[in-house]
């Protein structure tokens, strides 16, 4: 694809000689630029997206605007001290999540990060459990364990992350090796970000799964920043789809705030692991535009970066003009679906705030299959009675003199 | 049915599960047409083909987390790492992933990380270690150490069913110096329970896998010598640790010694000690003491080795100590 070099100058202001661009990313520019194999349209070709009716592109909108709205509602929870551990947003990177994500089957397996919540909806997560997850609740999906959106279902078809970034890539490498072994008609999707790509446990999982050739997609989504850290510092690689040649896999990259275009191209990476094609490297191009986590204040970004994404690259908006030109979709149509949005979610808060919170006992429940449950420490059931059921000998020791 | 050795008998056990069970499968470097650094998967590849007998990259991670990859899908897979001392490269798997995955997620891991452990060998600093401390501290983990062949065998088939992730530490001293006559039909040691590898009644010595022999080697020293009558405990599974068989060989003699041939700081045997106790404190007649490997890195020369780790004269010396406290 031809996007790479303007996307680079945007990340690598330290590290590169060019100038930071006022406006970084010419999108008219982008979206016209013929395509070395098609030089004909004006766009992209997009066989799968084009496949998809009126009504899973509406779908697609209502999972993004399902994730925004849950996001904000979150932040309302956080501020009010109801969500109890870190906040992480996914503002401006909605269509990655989503568009990639619908790309899957309902059996496949997918492994989302802290910012594919909206991947984790497509897969059937539910704005309940994601609340009472965040809200620590003794029936969230983990029943008080872990944090935030680290849960998962196999049902469903999504694994929990670890905060251990890499670490999913060969747990995921795995579980397409047992589909490979079962000759089962299933695939993997494994997000990373540009972060996490630095890790050795990426290198290893991604290597051993180009060897095995497993049915597993891999979606680096690289949104700029790790933390506070650019791009630029995480790799001096021109681009991470280049690093799937070196594995000798299928590397492609694509504008990651374009819904259908994420569609598109992880569809056909999806495609082609099934049939046997072995495993695809996806980047897509994005942007952080809220902080690693809801505290930091993100002061390491260069002034006007956030406010032009906001303005000018906007997941959401570019979507909705994309509906509104190609498929008629009203203004009307879309505010239903976004009062839908909003009922579901003031239903489910309504309902997360009534949950219980976890009995504190159930912390030792669950470490192994056997035994299930451990003990409590003697001193919690009470001294005394630690000390009467002591068992002592007739004499202190065995000394007979 | 001969005798067979201690390799042999963890062979017989990958064989039998493997046949027993499609979904067991072996993983890890080399272990395939080549079957393995010391040949305990000799053979497996050419039974059960390159789909169950996977030859990886040298990659401790991606075996490790391909593993429980697969393991959450119903698979059991059986990881070999060539020798444990490259178990670290895959820590953060196993702490982090899998030792997790059960509680926080609800996703067990049946899965086995198998290798070759210990000293005695003269195989320096980076083919040598013991690393089993280093896993004892991590809840969702359980670790087993056999010291007899015919435990080898009935642990690996038990590890191999067990639903969580268990650490078998094969000893490389014992892989072709212990042999046993393998029990009839489908030989299962249950993990969690230790064996009293020697009754006796004025002296316990708690140990586990090749220090087990320097443990019965000493006993026959001290009954020929001094008329000890020295009882030796073989764990077998260090975590979960067998409380009872601990408890009782404490009330039994009253005198206790722990022998491991790991490094002494943060060692198993100061755990085993505060369970002593906390639970039994008032049998004992002499404190608990313990005899380990120095804290260094294992080395490589012979005089430095031997030195290092603990031999029968360190053990004897020690009993008699104790008979006389």
């Amino acid at each position: 694809m031809c996007i790479a070099p303007l996307i680079r100058i945007i990340y690598r202001p330290q590290a590169t000689e060019v100038e930071f661009p006022e406006h970084p990313l010419d999108l008219d520019a982008m979206l016209s630029m013929p395509q070395s194999s098609d030089p004909g349209p004006q766009r992209p070709a997009r066989p799968h997206a084009d496949r998809l009716t009126r009504e899973q592109r509406l779908a697609l909108y209502r999972h993004m605007r399902m994730t925004r709205t849950l996001e904000e509602r979150l932040v309302a929870l956080y501020r009010q001290t109801k969500v109890v551990g870190g906040l992480f947003r996914s503002l401006g990177q909605e269509a990655d999540a989503v568009g990639s994500a619908y790309a899957l089957e309902r059996r496949d397996i997918m492994s989302p990060l802290i910012r594919n919540m909206g991947s984790m909806l497509v897969k059937g997560a539910t704005p309940l459990e994601i609340l009472r997850q965040y809200m620590a609740k003794g029936d969230s999906p983990t029943r008080g364990r872990e944090l935030n959106i680290h849960f998962g279902d196999l049902v469903r078809g999504f694994v929990g992350q670890i905060s251990h970034l890499g670490d999913m890539i060969p747990v995921m490498a795995g579980i397409a090796l047992s589909f490979k072994m079962r000759r089962e008609d299933r695939v993997v999707l494994v997000y990373i970000g540009d972060g996490a790509t630095s890790t050795g446990a990426f290198h290893e999982g991604v290597n051993f799964a180009a060897v095995q050739q497993v049915p597993m997609v891999v979606i680096v989504e690289n949104n700029g920043y790790a933390y506070s850290t650019p791009t630029g510092r995480q790799t001096a690689a021109n681009s991470f789809m280049d690093k799937a040649l070196g594995y000798g896999m299928a590397g492609v990259q694509a504008d990651g705030n374009d819904v259908l275009a994420v569609y598109d191209v992880t569809k056909a990476a999806v495609d082609r692991a099934r049939a046997g094609g072995g495993p695809t490297l996806v980047e897509l191009i994005t942007y952080r535009r809220k902080g690693h986590a809801e505290h930091d204040n993100q002061s390491y970004v260069p002034t006007g970066e956030i406010e032009w994404w906001a303005a000018n690259n906007d997941p959401i908006d570019r979507f909705v003009a994309w509906l509104g030109e190609h498929d008629g979709v009203t203004a009307e149509e879309l505010a239903a679906i976004d009062a839908s949005v909003s009922q579901e979610i003031d239903a489910a808060t309504d309902e997360a705030e009534l949950s219980p919170m976890p009995e504190p006992l159930d912390a030792l429940v669950g470490i192994y299959g056997e035994p299930p449950t451990l003990e409590p420490h003697w001193y919690r059931e009470g001294v005394r009675t630690a000390v009467e059921q002591h068992e002592r000998p007739a004499s202190w020791g065995t000394h007979d003199g | 049915m001969g005798e067979i050795t201690y390799l042999e008998a963890i062979r017989e056990a990958l064989f039998e599960e493997m046949e027993r069970d499609v979904n067991v499968f072996c993983l890890g470097e080399d272990i395939g047409a080549f079957g393995g650094a010391f040949k305990v998967t000799e053979g497996l590849q050419a039974k059960y083909g390159e789909q169950r007998v996977i030859d990886t990259p040298i990659s401790e991670a991606a075996i490790i987390g391909a593993a429980a990859g697969a393991s959450h899908m119903g698979m059991r897979p059986v990881a070999e790492l060539q020798f444990i001392d490259f178990i670290s490269c895959g820590y953060d798997m196993l702490t982090n992933y899998i030792a997790t995955a059960r509680y926080r997620a609800f996703l067990p891991c049946p899965m086995v990380v198998r290798g070759p452990s210990g000293g005695y060998v003269r195989g320096g600093p980076f083919h040598s270690q013991n690393p089993e401390a280093a896993f004892l501290h991590t809840p969702g983990l359980k670790i087993v150490y056999p010291a007899t062949a015919a435990d080898a065998k009935g642990l690996m088939k038990a590890a191999i069913r067990d639903d969580d992730c268990v650490l078998f530490f094969e000893h490389k001293y014992l892989y072709r110096r212990v042999k046993d006559v393998m029990p009839a039909g489908d030989h299962i040691v249950p993990i969690g329970k230790a064996r009293v590898a020697r009754e006796g009644n004025d002296v316990s010595i708690i140990t586990y896998a090749a220090t087990v022999w320097k443990a019965l080697e000493a006993a026959e020293q001290l009954e020929r010598e001094d008329g000890l009558s020295v009882e030796v405990i073989d764990l077998r599974t260090l975590l979960p640790m067998d409380d009872e068989a601990i408890v009782a060989t404490v009330k039994k003699t009253n005198r206790v010694m722990i022998v491991h041939e790991d490094t002494r700081t943060g060692g198993i045997a100061g755990e085993i000690t505060a369970r002593i106790n906390e639970t039994c404190f008032e049998w004992l007649d002499a404190p608990v003491l313990r005899v380990t490997a120095h804290d260094v890195p294992l080395p490589y020369s012979p005089p430095l080795e031997d030195f290092v780790l603990p031999q029968v004269r360190d053990i004897v010396a020690v009993a008699r100590h104790l008979a006389r406290y």
